[in-house]
């Protein structure tokens, strides 16, 4: 039909690379990723009970991808991979989101510029701090770039649309029930302006990185658990009160969470250096770092 | 291809779709990592070895305990060293032999299977767990050879059939399930004929810490090896439960309380004979 062009200049060659990306990228439904008061949360639009979106990276990094499942999956392992390794061979501790993400930008860079298509892929690695200043979200794109976001992200589709959505619900020390609602009700707003949807636990994926929990934070909220922080959204989109009216009865409904029976607990020990951190506390008196938040904490 | 992390965008090895086994995943890509692949030169040499360790399953779980020494020869290495160690949620792990290879072998067992649960996104079983113990133990066989053997002793509670089980191993790699009670390590036999007398089949958690701690008390009595409880420095046996809650190790004051009443009772009685 046609030619081969004999030149493309590098600019237009970028763009039509970035345009095929973000086409990819913009099919897929959404994720939001964001703050609240007890460590980060993540709520997916995800149809598969299987298929993730969200994952586990380390003991308090969590992953989040929207785009080809193929290319996240594979970025997601590699990650999985590269944690345990440098957790392995240096110390839990060493294992950082900041170091992932900036592999991820390597690898990222690369392949958009190397390969023969870029990864239709954007990918979100958060950390959960052990105080909310710590908490760090870093947001990366097809092209490798990467973004520290404070607060909020979200990632897919209507990205734009929901951020601002989020802009104006979200504040500082939002409780898990109410950031829930925020993202939810951000999610199933339809862009092409009609009715809301609504979202319930079949459609959606939920985790949070918890900074109260010992050793691995991550944790997915399912089932019963998801159905009750989910009851206060329907309760406050009948009121029509957004956000604020579901704080009363947030709070307590995300104490139950913790309390959830299919919840499985972890323990602090399972790792030769960081076993039994309330013991080694008292015997030695140096105060680890890594075991800081644990609630048993020092006071044997 | 750069292995160091942080040097850059990931090696090609991380982004090649393979196993779930991270110490596959390690032979294949820093194999230097592996203890397996090290050469050792001839010649024997003396480091601290583990010593003793007792199992015993329970109604609804089982029971993982060992002493706290270590030896050198006829020297005491490390008198409050853990040789109990919990191996992912629902499993715990007790090590015989040379510590060091021992504690390595169970950090590399620990991420192993944490990176199974978190690529497959499920938990292994329990059967599943033993046996990359098993080909772990294995691949450690030429260790083995020059006298740097690693013998560990596997319990986990069963979330199919709703048990604990108990399996022990030979330096070869061979993986045999233990019923009721199994011991390993220089004390083993003493701590072995201590529980066949102790032990019955309808043990509560708290019975089964008792007869354990006999067990361990037992084995210190007769084997120099084997660390009896310090009461001077305060230092007890590491006890580890197994049940369908997961793993959680008995705190200090509670073993305190249950080898005191032991060390009461044995006063003028040193075999324990009821």
């Amino acid at each position: 039909m046609s030619q081969m062009p004999f030149y493309v200049s590098p600019e237009q060659l970028m763009k039509d690379r970035a345009d095929f990306a973000r086409k990819g990228i913009a099919r897929g439904r959404s994720v939001v990723v964001l703050t609240y008061a007890d460590g980060i949360l993540f709520v997916a639009e995800n149809h598969s009970r299987t298929l993730h979106k969200v994952s586990e990276i380390y003991d308090r990094i969590g992953f989040a991808a929207v785009g080809k499942y193929n290319e996240f999956e594979n970025l997601r392992v590699a990650g999985v991979r590269y944690a345990d390794l440098r957790g392995y061979s240096y110390d839990r501790t060493d294992v950082t989101a900041r170091g992932l993400a900036n592999a991820y930008a390597q690898t990222l860079g690369t392949v958009f510029t190397q390969e023969s298509k870029p990864y239709e892929v954007e990918i979100v690695v958060a950390e959960v701090g052990r105080t909310p200043e710590g908490d760090q979200i870093y947001r990366l794109t097809y092209d490798g770039s990467v973004a520290d976001e404070r607060a909020y992200v979200a990632m897919g589709g209507a990205a734009e649309a929901i951020e601002e959505g989020l802009g104006a619900g979200w504040s500082e020390g939002m409780d898990l029930a109410s950031a829930l609602t925020l993202a939810v009700s951000q999610l199933a707003k339809d862009q092409a302006g009609g009715p809301d949807r609504v979202l319930g636990p079949d459609q959606l994926e939920v985790a949070v990185l918890d900074r109260h929990r010992p050793r691995r934070t991550f944790r997915r909220i399912v089932g019963a658990a998801l159905a009750n922080l989910l009851g206060d959204l329907v309760a406050s989109a009948r009121v029509d009160g957004g956000a604020s009216d579901a704080d009363a009865t947030g709070s307590a409904k995300a104490t139950e969470v913790h309390a959830n029976p299919g919840d499985s607990p972890r323990q602090t020990a399972t790792n030769p250096q960081t076993q039994r951190p309330n013991q080694d506390d008292a015997h030695h008196g140096d105060a680890d770092d890594h075991d800081a938040a644990d609630v048993h904490g020092t006071d044997s | 291809m750069s292995g160091a992390p942080g040097s850059g965008s990931l090696p090609t090895a991380y982004l090649t779709p393979g196993s779930s086994s991270f110490s596959e995943f390690v032979a294949a890509h820093v194999p230097e990592m592996l203890p397996r692949s090290r050469r050792l030169p001839a010649g024997a040499l003396e480091a601290p070895h583990g010593t003793t360790i007792v199992s015993v399953a329970y109604t609804g779980g089982v029971l993982l305990a060992g002493d706290r020494r270590a030896t050198m020869g006829n020297l005491i290495a490390n008198r409050d060293m853990e040789k109990v160690f919990a191996a992912d949620e629902f499993s715990a792990v007790g090590i015989a032999g040379t510590a060091g290879l021992a504690i390595e072998l169970v950090r590399l067992f620990q991420v192993e299977l944490e990176h199974y649960e978190k690529i497959e996104g499920a938990l292994m079983s329990l059967e599943g767990k033993a046996n990359r113990l098993a080909s772990m133990i294995r691949s450690n066989l030429g260790m083995a050879m020059q006298g740097l053997s690693v013998v560990p002793l596997f319990a986990g509670y069963d979330l199919e059939l709703e048990r604990g089980r108990i399996f022990s191993y030979d330096v070869t790699g061979g993986c045999y399930e233990e019923h009721d009670h199994h011991t390993i390590g220089s004390g083993s036999l003493f701590a072995r004929g201590s529980l066949k007398k102790l032990f019955r089949r309808d043990l509560d958690a708290d019975s089964a810490l008792r007869v354990s701690l006999e067990a361990l008390w037992d084995a210190a009595d007769d084997d120099s090896a084997t660390g009896g409880p310090d009461l001077g420095r305060r230092i007890w046996p590491t006890v580890a439960l197994v049940d369908a809650q997961g793993v959680r190790f008995v705190p200090d004051e509670q073993v305190a309380s249950v080898v005191e009443a032991i060390v009461n009772e044995r006063r003028g009685n040193p075999g324990g004979a009821r």
